[in-house]
């Protein structure tokens, strides 16, 4: 297990240094940065002197050094708009994003995984079909467009929910459907597959020969042993749902750090956007490393390999 | 008439039994698969409206007539078979957007899943094939891809070096290339010890004939599965991007680009918005419908 955990702990360093490296290096994409700091009017020699102030005279690798020095005693640069550390604002901003991404993660488990149970118990029925069909079509619909749409219909025509804003638990509900249908049947597979997996293997029907409820069996011998891959699923769909926030986020205006992004990018505050794909990433990252820990503590098998 | 009366007789007249070719029994889980044909003919609908856009298109997509703005479709009173989908706010026809849209949505899917195929195939057949330190770098190099959010990236790198036709697709084709990677390489690594490899080392063949002649022909169906995957998630970003702006620029008719400048007066005219995200929504349909049919039709026992 010791060894197991460092190796993973050391691939997922390895793979945050690799990203902050490309966060790092995102910016430089829109050409000279001492040129863009100087601003527009800027003389060759005003240019030259934000260069020597700011050291983007200095090697690469040494700017990314000094860069990430700093980013780790969390001080990622200041925004250009808000004239404010870049650290404060995301602080500020992380927990809508974060309850949007925990509410969707909810709601795309607890519509399929039950779906998914049920597909497996009656296989190749209407039942199951119905879930499949589900699946297909819920994977074809832009998530943007399903947003709007739901905003035509239950903000503006049914006026039940509020259609922009983040005040309210009531602002959540359409952006949480909006986000967390696309991950459901992916949920819902997987459950589907491993249920159906373990359903048919020895230990099941020593169960049912025992004379176990049928409610026993699926929940405690099935679904117990089903639901570990869709463990390390969880994490990494809650990952996707962080970085797709930037979508919902946009067509709800709410201010979480996905619509922070966008708005900086629009407005060209470029060390919030790098600060927000770094921010997304390494969250990406500990969440995977979470998953395999939990998944090697849950399943032994997995650690000897 | 009991059925094993049935079989006896069956086999009795046996001498006349012929049995499908596997060409055959494809053939006919294809008829069967109502999924597979329904995505071919919605697929083939799009293609043959992209194709012949300058003839069935009834206007121009780009002449504005800003005295007829905003007319409803034909559904709707106040409406003319003149612009059967209506206009939109600069008085454009509706309908000659979206068939010029289909050709928009169809470039930037299949050249994004061309180029990240080509990238992520080769990465994953190398990785497969050779194992060891090259197997581990690939590895590495699909995680890192995995842990940066696409979105967030693409819309950044679109905006910092401006955005084009060109620009979108090498961004979606270098962002989405991880999926390839993943199922050639674990289909790689099933067939690498397989005895016609070895046969083919053996007689002394070089390993790039080895991978592209012997190794990709059986990795064909897998590739295939995954295109398709991987052209509807291109189409689905590009919407995105261009629904925020990011994407494709006015005046081009992009299906997400429309859904974007029919926001503003989705109240009073929610047919600005339906009619795009409803053509996106096929358009991915289909391309999955195809990708699920294949799959089943030429490894039909790998469904369950």
């Amino acid at each position: 297990m010791v060894a197991y955990f460092l190796r993973r702990w050391l691939l997922s360093l390895l793979v945050a240094i690799t990203v902050s490296f490309i966060s790092f290096m995102l910016l430089r994409l829109s050409g000279d940065p001492a040129k863009a700091l100087a601003g527009e009017s800027a003389s060759a020699a005003d240019i030259e002197f934000v260069r020597v102030k700011y050291g983007l005279d200095r090697p690469i690798l040494i700017q990314y050094l000094d860069w990430a020095g700093r980013a780790m005693r969390g001080d990622l640069g200041e925004s250009q708009f808000f004239k404010q550390r870049v650290t404060d604002i995301l602080g500020n901003r992380l927990g809508v994003t974060m309850t949007l991404g925990g509410c969707a993660l909810i709601f795309a488990v607890w519509v399929g995984i039950p779906l998914g149970i049920l597909a497996s118990l009656r296989p190749n029925t209407w039942v199951d079909r119905f879930a499949l069909t589900l699946s297909v079509l819920g994977q074809a619909i832009p998530t943007f467009w399903f947003g709007l749409v739901m905003i035509i219909f239950f903000g503006v025509m049914l006026r039940w929910l509020p259609i922009s804003g983040s005040d309210t638990w009531r602002h959540y509900i359409m952006p949480t459907i909006a986000l967390g249908y696309y991950a459901t049947p992916a949920f819902m597979r997987l459950t589907r597959t491993g249920m159906l997996e373990v359903l048919a293997s020895d230990y099941i029907r020593t169960a049912r020969a025992k004379g176990l409820r049928a409610g026993k069996i699926i929940f405690k011998h099935g679904l117990r042993n089903a639901i570990i891959p869709v463990v390390s699923l969880a994490a990494v769909q809650f990952g996707f749902m962080l970085g797709g926030s930037v979508v919902i986020e946009s067509v709800f205006a709410l201010h979480g750090i996905g619509f922070l992004a966008w708005e900086s990018i629009a407005r060209w505050d470029l060390p919030v956007v790098q600060a927000v794909v770094l921010l997304l990433s390494l969250i990406y990252v500990l969440l995977t490393f979470a998953a395999d820990m939990l998944n090697a503590f849950l399943d032994p098998r997995i650690r000897v390999k | 008439m009991n059925p094993q009366g049935m079989v006896t007789g069956a086999l009795g007249a046996g001498q006349g039994v012929v049995f499908p070719t596997p060409g055959q029994m494809m053939r006919r889980r294809a008829y069967r698969h109502y999924g597979f044909i329904f995505g071919g003919v919605i697929l083939v609908l799009i293609l043959a409206m992209a194709l012949l856009a300058p003839w069935i298109a009834p206007h121009d997509p780009y002449y504005q007539d800003l005295e007829r703005r905003l007319m409803p479709p034909i559904w709707q009173s106040n409406s003319t078979w003149n612009h059967p989908l209506g206009t939109d706010n600069l008085g454009r026809d509706y309908l000659s957007r979206l068939i010029y849209g289909a050709r928009i949505s169809l470039l930037i899917g299949l050249s994004a899943m061309f180029l990240s195929g080509l990238f992520g195939s080769s990465l994953g057949l190398i990785a497969g094939y050779f194992g060891g330190r090259i197997d581990m770098m690939v590895t590495f190099l699909i995680t890192v891809r995995l842990a940066l959010p696409v979105i967030l990236v693409a819309l950044a790198v679109v905006a910092l070096i401006g955005s084009s036709l060109k620009v979108v697709i090498l961004v979606l084709g270098l962002l989405i290339w991880e999926r390839f990677a993943v199922v050639m390489r674990s289909s790689t690594q099933q067939l690498r010890s397989m005895d016609y490899v070895s046969a083919a080392k053996a007689t002394g063949c070089s390993t790039p004939r080895i991978l592209l002649a012997e190794i990709l022909p059986n990795l064909m169906n897998n590739l295939i599965v995954v295109a398709t995957l991987e052209m509807a998630r291109a189409v689905l970003l590009e919407a995105a991007l261009s629904f925020l702006g990011m994407g494709v620029q006015p005046p081009l008719p992009s299906w997400g680009l429309m859904v974007s400048e029919g926001k503003e007066f989705m109240f009073f005219n929610p047919y600005l918005i339906t009619i795009p995200g409803i053509a996106i929504f096929l358009l991915v349909l289909s391309v999955n419908l195809l990708g699920d049919g294949i799959r089943d039709i030429t490894a039909p026992e790998s469904s369950t």
